[in-house]
């Protein structure tokens, strides 16, 4: 019998592209996307209706298209964006969602928060204003979360009449800031998202600029899944009382990396007891084979106890498990972490108990610098600490892998989320 | 499906919320794969206005009787009839927004700490900031500001007593992910999402079914139409448009072209105020 690998999930199919766009107050992101909604023709007819109606009526020169996307009426009345906001459009090649962030109070929760699911970053310059100390965080939080894209869109070029010298001044001043990202792709283009110019459509207004608009390169970029060792965290024991499916035993979950095909030889840890793959159902069909991200079934050859939190993996390729490890935290709570802090934590589909044992530094997200010494963390404070948990995680360095390599703190009282973690290798 | 699954590894008491729309008949497909050949780890709860279509209502039992799943109904009628919701009056009057009291009842009476909703953020702007897995406290209320940030797929469904989860496990889909999923998966829909003929009369730019719900407007008059629903809510407050759509690829291909928004084309209750969803979210609707 020959079977197709499995496709993957419905909404991570190959051709989805997600990015997070951030911008500071005045920088024309709302406007940019309202730009791609418009000349993608994702606004709906109603919409535009209804922002050319608020424009009119607000006595603006011409119709907003930042309108588009401010959602909540408190952020029309204060004419700025809270939280982030999901918008979703498509092309012919590809479907887009954007996480988009606000640029000023809470950034780094929400840009760290957007920045978690997304490929690629859109990061705003204004040409007038060229790097300034947002553009500098922007990217360094993209370069932090492993975005392995970055776009660096040099906006308002209208408003320094489309001058060249301009943009290779911004393209000289933004080298060494990307030189210092651990960023693999980085592009730079001259736009203007009030005009459009380079938006969707090449510019005419600045012929010298050979390279792609905005859109041609999110639709041409290449979304590489970077093969991974084998991660499947077990999420759910599937076991109907049934007579018809008796001896029924599934492990459901989402494959968090690699491949995975019939007969493969297996472990599952903790327990670290060797098996093989028996088969592999994806979508109520049984597959030879399926790759990350797809939401499978598996079920092994040996009769073992398996349950939620455990990790099938290959033997050869065993994560690290560890009580104690590094990571880098972004806070997000008002509440101050402080060191001995405990707090729930969990790691793909296993909570746990941890103790915050010591605060290493904390990033000074404008500068890169790193400040030791720190008694205590505030909300927006990106720093690196030492952790210790109550039972052993198996996880990988963040960069080899943003699912098995991440995890949340949760608040145990108020069982708010207070913290995104990225495990150190 | 993650989703789903990360839902019941974590709630003692969820639900599923269905309405017989097809983002909700897509979340009973989901939910089909993710616990099949077992049995949902959570029964289904239709609120029923008493102003639904026919259609909807058989399609509700001919589903529920394939899936051999349990059904919960809460009914907005008996709301009314026990005093916990007034009925609206006058020619405009709908049953929408009392469907948010019944909602809160049927959550609070079968004790469930979640409830899963088939919302997609595309829908309307006020929904592009809801989260996935979107935290109500003890009074059912949506509090924008104080929504945990979702990270990576690590879902937090902790609760404190007294509060609960709305579950949307379609949030990044759009209207056409929908309908492609519907064909790719081979879906049976309620018959009044294509095309068909019927009497229908036109208010404010929009065509209503005829129904005994709804009373006629002086100048209002009930003629035939083929049309067809996008969006399947009261007979008193969703509108049909003409359409020749029969097939599910006619559908396919109407909604890749529309230049309307679903809600902005079918949906009164929308139209009120420019934040009525943002509202209505607030106090408990979905």
């Amino acid at each position: 019998m020959v079977t197709a690998l499995a496709a993957p999930e419905q909404t991570d199919e190959p051709e989805l592209l997600r990015f997070t766009t951030a911008g500071s107050v005045d920088d024309g992101k709302s406007t940019l996307i309202g730009r791609l909604l418009y000349d993608t023709k994702t606004a709906f007819e109603d919409q535009l209706a209804h922002v050319e109606d608020v424009s009119r009526r607000r006595g603006d020169e011409r119709v907003n298209l930042a309108l588009l996307t401010d959602g909540l009426r408190a952020e029309r009345e204060q004419g700025i964006t809270i939280d982030v906001a999901y918008r979703y459009f498509a092309t012919p090649r590809r479907k887009f969602i954007i996480a988009d962030t606000p640029g000023h109070i809470q950034y780094t929760r929400n840009m760290v928060t957007g920045a978690s699911t997304a490929s690629l970053a859109i990061v705003l310059v204004d040409a007038r204003l060229g790097v300034v100390e947002q553009t500098r965080r922007h990217a360094l939080i993209a370069s932090l979360l492993k975005i392995p894209h970055l776009v660096f869109a040099v906006n308002k070029m209208d408003l320094v009449g489309w001058e060249r010298a301009r943009f290779t001044e911004l393209a000289a001043q933004l080298e060494p800031l990307a030189a210092r990202l651990d960023i693999p792709a980085i592009t730079t283009i001259p736009i203007s998202a009030l005009t459009g110019a380079n938006v969707v459509e090449r510019s005419r207004e600045m012929p010298w600029f050979t390279g792609p608009a905005l859109l041609e390169h999110l639709e041409t970029v290449h979304v590489d899944r970077i093969a991974t060792e084998l991660r499947f965290p077990v999420q759910w024991v599937i076991r109907p009382q049934s007579d018809e499916f008796h001896d029924y035993r599934g492990y459901a979950g989402q494959l968090a990396g690699g491949v995975v095909r019939t007969g493969d030889r297996v472990v599952v840890l903790p327990s670290g007891k060797p098996t093989r793959i028996a088969r592999i159902e994806h979508s109520g069909r049984v597959v030879d084979a399926a790759a990350a991200p797809a939401s499978i079934t598996l079920h092994l050859a040996d009769d073992l106890d398996v349950g939620r939190g455990d990790l099938i993996c290959r033997p050869d390729e065993q994560p690290v498990a560890s009580q104690d490890f590094d990571a880098m935290v972004c806070w997000m709570s008002e509440r101050p972490l402080v060191p001995n802090g405990r707090y729930a934590l969990k790691h793909t589909t296993r909570w746990t108990r941890a103790v915050a044992t010591e605060i290493s530094y904390r990033l000074d997200i404008n500068s890169g610098e790193q400040h030791g010494g720190a008694s205590e963390l505030r909300a927006n404070d990106l720093a690196r600490i030492r952790i210790r948990t109550h039972a052993p995680i198996f996880g990988d360095p963040y960069n080899r892998n943003r699912l098995t390599g991440s995890f949340a703190l949760v608040d145990e009282t108020t069982h708010a989320t207070v913290a995104a973690g990225m495990l150190l290798g | 499906m993650h989703i789903l699954r990360e839902l019941v590894a974590e709630r003692e008491r969820p639900c599923l919320l269905f309405s017989g729309g097809k983002d909700s008949i897509v979340l009973l497909r989901l939910a089909e794969m993710a616990f099949r050949p077992a049995r949902f780890p959570f029964p289904l709860v239709h609120i029923d206005t008493g102003h639904n279509f026919p259609e909807t209502i058989e399609y509700r039992d001919r589903t529920i009787a394939r899936l051999g799943e349990r059904l919960i109904v809460g009914s907005v009628q008996a709301s009314i009839d026990q005093g916990r919701a007034s009925e609206e009056t006058g020619p405009r009057a709908s049953r929408n927004r009392l469907q948010t009291v019944t909602l809160l009842d049927t959550i609070a009476k079968h004790e469930f700490d979640a409830a899963i909703g088939g919302a997609r953020r595309d829908e309307e702007k006020a929904r592009a900031k809801e989260r996935i897995f979107s935290h109500r406290d003890e009074l059912g209320q949506w509090e924008p500001k104080q929504q945990r940030p979702e990270l990576w797929a690590l879902y937090n469904a902790r609760l404190k007593k007294g509060e609960h989860l709305r579950v949307f496990p379609l949030s990044n889909w759009t209207e056409l992910d929908v309908w492609q999923y519907i064909a790719r998966e081979d879906i049976d829909l309620p018959a009044l999402y294509f095309a068909h003929e019927r009497e229908v009369f036109e208010r404010d730019r929009m065509l209503y079914a005829a129904n005994p719900f709804m009373q006629l407007l002086p100048r209002e008059q009930v003629r035939r139409e083929v049309v067809r629903f996008r969006t399947i809510g009261d007979m008193s407050c969703t509108g049909a448009v003409r359409s020749n759509a029969r097939t599910l690829d006619d559908v396919i291909a109407e909604v890749a072209a529309a230049r309307i928004t679903e809600r902005g084309a079918t949906r009164a209750d929308d139209r009120f105020t420019e934040a009525a969803m943002e509202d209505r979210k607030r106090e408990g609707y979905f």
